[in-house]
This record gives C-alpha cells, structure tokens and sequence, in this order.
C-alpha cells in the first residue's frame, strides 16, 4: 500500500453511513450476543470491515487508539490517521484498543475506569476469525433469558465482570459482521 | 424534504461520534450517568435538549420517530422537536406508539407494550437523584462509587413519617441491575413498572446537566421501598372520561369554574386507539366513520 491508498477506503456518505453503522452497533451492544452486519469502509488488511467501520463510526482526534500485534503496520497506522486523525498510543493510554484478541494480551493494560469515573474505560476491538452464535453462555442487563456467543475464552471475561461497574467493554468484528460484549454481562462456561 | 443548510439530523458529526461514545458507555454501565459535551440547541434548555441530542446520535434516515410530551403528541414541545428532525432528517414521523421506531418522551412511558425493535429517547431535566439531598457534585459522584444511598431511603422514610406513605409521586427512584441509582426523570411513579424488563431499549439525556445514561433491553430497574411500606404504582381512581379506560395514566381537565372537571388518558394515542376500537367513556362520544 502507498500513502495515497490510505487516502481511499473511507465512508461515502459520511453522516448516514456513520448513523447506520452506529445503530447497528448500539444494538449489539444493548443486546450481548447478538450478532448484525456492519460494513461501509473499505480499510487495508488485516483490518476487518466492521473493526474499519467501528472506528470511522466512533474515533476522532480527542480518542487515542491502541493498535496490537499485527494491526500495528504502516497502511492500518496510515489509514486510521488519515480518516479518523486518532492519536496512536500504547495500551495503557489507550480508549481505544484494536487487534486479535492474542495481540491485545494482557488485557490488564487496559484502563478499566475509576470508581467515580467508570466510563473512562478502554472500548476493545476484538478481531475475530468468525461470530458465531454459540459457546459461552451469556447472561445480563439486554439479555431476556441468556445468549451464547463465540468468545476466545472465558475466564478473562469473568474477570472483567468481577470488576463491575469497572472493566473494558469489547466489539467483536469479523469479516463484516459485529458483536459486542459490555461489561455488565455474566459469562459462564456451557 | 431535509434542509440542506445542515447536516444530517442537525449535529456535526464530531459532535455525534461524542455523544455516540457516550451512550455505548452508558450501555454498558446501566444506571450510570456518562457525562458528555453537550451543544447548544436551537430551543432552551428544559425544553428537551439532552433528549434531542441523544435521538439526533441515533437516528438514520430509515426510522420512524413519534415524539410525546406527558404524554401527548399534539402539543408544543413534541410538535417543535418533531418538525425539527422532519426538516434536519428528513424522518418519517408518527403519532402511533406500534410505528414508532425511536420515541422522545417527556416525562411518560406509553401504554402500549414497546418491542425490541424501538429506542426510548427519555428528556430529563436533573439527572442526579441525590442532587436535592446532596447539592455537591464532587459529594454525589462519590455516593454513587461507593454505593452510598442511606440518604435515598431516609428521604422516603421522611415521606412515610410525614404522610403516613411514600408521597414521592414522580421521578420516583430506582435500583439498576443492583447497583446504581438512578432518576427515571419526571415519569409518574405509574410508569415505574414499565421501566423493568422493557424489550426496548431505554436511554436519557439531559442536555444542561451534560449526562446521558441508559437501560439496556430487559434489565431489571427496581423501585426503592421499605418491607413495610412496598412500592406502588399509582393513578387517579377513575376510568377515562373519553375512552373509558380503567388502567391508564390520567390527566385531570376542569372543565368550567363550578367544579366541573373530567379525566382522560395522558397518552394521547392509547386513548385515541382505544375510541377507534369502539370504546366510549363517560363523556365520549363514539367515534364517526373515518374520523380519528
């Protein structure tokens, strides 16, 4: 990729497709385990269309953003520079974080709040290879009874939980579909 | 037909992203109070501009926006906020609850079941429920980190000791998922058991105290009460006057200066729906052919 393909790949219509992607993504998040299709950017490999979409939809130049592991190359740096102007930082500093969940390990890098200020805690974009609708059984505020979701693992996700209201909230991304996991759902092991 | 001069739903974009991080936090912690940057508006503060902000982050060009006020659909402040995203969104827009995909309210909930398919765009005036009991800010914050609500109940105890029961009639507090506190804003405490376990999704902005804060889809929102005196939904005891309805939320009209006063349904559409079902009340009178 040259710098001038940077330039290239973002939304076409900026406020409708950003509206849409947001709503798509509003109701993955209010409802854990359900999965939708997101699309509208075009970004470079290895980043996926719905991870590109998400951060056209939400990053701008007040939202540093952690790139992990493979995600951290030139043409995703360039990219996300070009159309969202997000400051690139470590993990640490980060309100955003993007890579494959092996990348973005350990996750205790993340900020997770502060008792007084609990949203001031890392969002992951978790890159998955597919979403499926089973595996670990989900529980929480936006589930009606529970709902099963293809997680990497368990037992972070515990964690994150035992945390709440702290913790990180992850978007789940692959090819282009999302799904997303607040803080305040219960995971447990099927 | 969208006024071209501004963007889409009126807000810039940046302004949209923000307002967006803010809500998807909300979500994920249910009952807490994000702060966000809000803009000005083009109305006062108080007429809906937290509300109005959080409905212009969600909309997109497919929805179908019903916008109520006590309520009503019919009167100035739904009326203006509805025009305003017809002309800045180009929406479609609705006076019926089951068409509507993003409903703005002013202090109701609508009779009718909401479905997992519509957002509830709540307008709140003081969304901090200890900020009467507590003007401090810095002191509130802490409360709600620590889980501090004692003064919560002592405010109701008060209620009992004074008037034998909990006079709290609107923006009656409650417990989210166990653990925040939280201003339903000024709904009627008869709306209260609407707020739990709704399949729509719940979110609220007040726009001069710059928080926005949500209710996920099916979570659990309980009233504050004590054992001995349990919490209770409650109404004028009388039918509507219009529809007959015995189990909505009514609003008292007098009628001349002898006393005369009838009740009729605050939301406007139940009540509407309900006379074009071949309901009549009191003072109704059937509904024409092809009239309502």
């Amino acid at each position: 990729m040259t710098a001038v393909d940077a330039l290239a790949g973002g939304f076409a219509d900026p406020p409708l497709e950003a509206a849409r992607a947001f709503r798509a993504l509003l109701d993955v998040m209010a409802r854990p385990g359900r999965i939708a299709d997101l699309g509208g950017a075009v970004p470079p490999a290895p980043l996926s269309v719905a991870a590109g979409t998400v951060a056209l939809t939400l990053l701008d130049g007040t939202t540093p953003v952690h790139l992990a592991g493979a995600h951290d190359v030139a043409a995703v740096r360039e990219w996300i520079t070009f159309h969202t102007g997000a400051p690139l930082v470590g993990a640490e500093a980060a309100m955003f974080a993007i890579g494959t969940w092996e990348a973005l390990q350990p996750v205790g890098r993340f900020a997770i709040g502060t008792p007084e200020y609990p949203d001031r805690a890392c969002t992951l974009i978790v890159e998955r290879a597919e979403l499926l609708a089973e595996g670990a059984r989900l529980t929480g505020p936006g589930i009606r009874d529970h709902a099963h979701l293809s997680l990497p693992e368990v037992a972070a996700f515990r964690a994150n939980r035992a945390l709440f209201p702290l913790g990180f909230d992850c978007v789940f991304t692959a090819g282009g579909r999302v799904a997303a996991l607040p803080r305040s759902t219960i995971v447990e092991d099927v | 037909m969208t006024d071209q001069a501004y963007n889409f739903a009126y807000l810039d974009e940046q302004t949209k992203r923000m307002i967006r991080r803010a809500i998807l936090k909300g979500v994920a912690v249910p009952g807490y109070q994000v702060p966000f940057a809000s803009r000005e508006m083009p109305m006062p503060y108080g007429w809906g501009t937290g509300g109005v902000q959080v409905t212009a982050a969600c909309l997109t060009p497919e929805d179908v926006l019903k916008v109520i006020d006590q309520g009503a659909d019919d009167t100035t402040n739904a009326v203006s906020i509805r025009k305003f995203f017809q002309r800045t969104a180009g929406v479609a827009t609705t006076e019926a609850t089951a068409e509507a995909t993003v409903i703005q309210t002013r202090h109701r909930i609508p009779e009718a079941p909401l479905t997992e398919d519509q957002i509830l765009v709540y307008q709140v005036p003081i969304p901090e429920p200890l900020r009467f009991l507590e003007p401090r800010e810095t002191e509130t914050r802490k409360m709600h980190s620590l889980e501090e609500y004692g003064l919560m109940h002592v405010k109701l105890y008060e209620d009992i000791a004074r008037h034998g029961h909990i006079a709290t009639a609107y923006a009656y507090p409650v417990k989210v998922e166990g653990r925040y506190v939280m201003d339903p804003s000024p709904i009627p405490r008869f709306d209260n058991p609407k707020l739990s376990g709704s399949p729509a999704l719940q979110l609220f902005g007040a726009g001069r105290e710059q928080r926005i804060y949500a209710l996920p889809p099916y979570s659990r929102a309980v009233s504050l009460d004590f054992e001995d005196h349990p919490f209770e939904a409650s109404k004028a005891p009388h039918d509507c006057d219009l529809c007959g309805a015995s189990d909505s939320y009514l609003d008292e009209v007098i009628t001349d200066d002898q006393g005369g006063r009838m009740f009729v349904c605050s939301d406007t559409d139940h009540c509407r729906c309900r006379r074009a079902a071949g309901h009549v009340g009191r003072l109704g009178a059937p509904v024409a052919e092809g009239v309502a």
